[in-house]
């Protein structure tokens, strides 16, 4: 698939968050969008996965057939989707039942995640990081042509960075997209970078602001 | 369609089963609630046995709020709902099968269990028979109006009392129609089936325009 932003603006609650926003990507390409904490980089992932309307420009997706964005996506940002009572096996088999387009088995997902021991344990004994993974896992028993990734290695361990990098080369080389909020590399090979700045001065333009943006004129 | 319809069902089912919460607790509410009503009307059998189906149904309408908040609210928080509104399935189809996974384990159990409780109220066999069968026909109505009100509290922290006062007063035609049903079942000029069918159509009706609308307030919500 093919995904193209034009000239994107959005606004919260009257605020405006970022404007001007282009880039597109094709089959194997991947995004990195960079920013300091409240950029909007969370922001602009709600805007693809088509949970926010912007407030200006569009979002257009080619070589997808009939399906629409929010259906030829897979998010995995801050809150995981996951059920602390169900066990890691039930909800990628739920996921798996809901999105439609099954690729792997909740098991052999969970084993890429190394994760198989987890299988018939409630998430809810998990830990942040392990659920993570488990919310990682739902990456692979569908078959999604984008990933729209929100610090996806928050709370991970190194081993699991790794495996997380491996997969997402794995994607990229079937044909697959890459967008991800981070503040580290990810190792993705030759990702393109796309920093989010405030685009205009804050209007309260308190001292903390003004320290902030001579910090990142410095930097 | 039809496979995330029932993996939405089955899921909501399994989620009962294990945290328990809503299904029991409304149960016991409702016995709380027709338990009460001898204790404060003093022990006239004549007057219990005549405004039972009415306190049945008064019980069953407020036992019906218990829960109503987490229908959408729970996913809400845990992001799970952005999971169901990224699926190809139509939101209207979400909202169905969670409406109808909640009915099975809060409404259902009401209706089967009120001919027990009925004996609280000194009803006798065929008003008992009445009530819980205008109870069954009735109860889905009452969750689908509910389940207006949960989508559009879903992201208000605390929104339960709002959901309350929000749809109480939608329930009033369905509370009107089941009462009458059940009380021209002991008697009266009005046949059992007039009544009836006009609570069938309420939850029909409900059933297609509680969807509707509440996938409506899910999408304006975000």
């Amino acid at each position: 698939m093919r995904l193209s932003v034009t000239n994107l603006a959005v606004r919260r609650s009257g605020r405006r968050i970022f404007a001007g926003l282009s880039f597109a990507l094709g089959p194997g390409e991947a995004l990195m969008v960079t920013g300091r904490n409240g950029a909007g980089k969370s922001t602009l992932l709600a805007v693809l996965a088509g949970r926010l309307k912007p407030d200006a420009g569009e979002v257009r997706v080619a070589e997808v057939g009939e399906a629409s964005l929010p259906e030829c996506l897979h998010v995995v940002g801050h809150r995981d989707g996951l059920k602390s009572a169900l066990t890691a096996e039930e909800n990628l088999a739920f996921a798996r039942d809901l999105l439609g387009a099954p690729a792997l088995a909740p098991a052999e997902a969970l084993a890429e995640m190394g994760l198989a021991h987890a299988l018939r344990l409630p998430v809810a004994y998990l830990s942040a990081g392990q659920r993570r993974r488990v919310a990682l896992a739902r990456l692979l028993v569908c078959r999604r042509p984008l990933w729209l990734l929100d610090e996806p290695t928050a709370a991970l361990d190194t081993a699991s960075q790794a495996v997380l990098a491996h997969l997402m080369a794995r994607h990229r080389a079937g044909g697959g997209l890459v967008v991800a909020a981070t503040h580290q590399g990810l190792g993705l090979a030759d990702a393109r970078e796309l920093r989010i700045e405030r685009p205009v001065p804050p209007a309260a333009g308190g001292p903390g602001d003004a320290a902030w943006d001579a910090a990142e004129t410095v930097a | 369609m039809i496979s995330a319809f029932r993996a939405l069902v089955a899921r909501d089912l399994t989620l009962a089963a294990r945290v328990g919460g809503s299904g029991a607790l409304s149960l016991v509410f409702f016995l709380m609630i027709v338990a009460l009503v001898p204790f404060a009307l003093g022990p006239d059998l004549n007057l219990l046995s005549r405004i039972g189906p009415a306190i049945l149904w008064l019980a069953a309408v407020l036992a019906t709020l218990i829960g109503l908040d987490r229908l959408f609210q729970a996913d809400e928080e845990d992001g799970s709902l952005d999971l169901m509104t990224g699926a190809p399935a139509p939101l209207e189809v979400v909202v169905l099968a969670k409406v109808a996974a909640h009915w099975l384990t809060t409404g259902l159990p009401l209706a089967l269990a009120s001919p027990l409780f009925g004996l609280l109220v000194a009803l006798d066999g065929t008003a008992m028979a009445a009530t819980a069968l205008t109870l069954l026909v009735g109860t889905p109505a009452l969750t689908f109006v509910g389940a207006v009100g949960a989508a559009l509290t879903a992201s208000i922290r605390r929104g339960g009392l709002i959901l309350a006062v929000l749809v109480l007063p939608l329930m009033i035609p369905t509370l009107i129609f089941g009462v009458s049903a059940a009380q021209s079942a002991i008697g009266g000029t009005v046949p059992f089936a007039t009544p009836l069918t006009i609570l069938a159509a309420l939850s029909l009706i409900a059933a297609v325009v509680g969807t509707l609308a509440a996938a409506a307030a899910l999408r304006w919500s975000e």
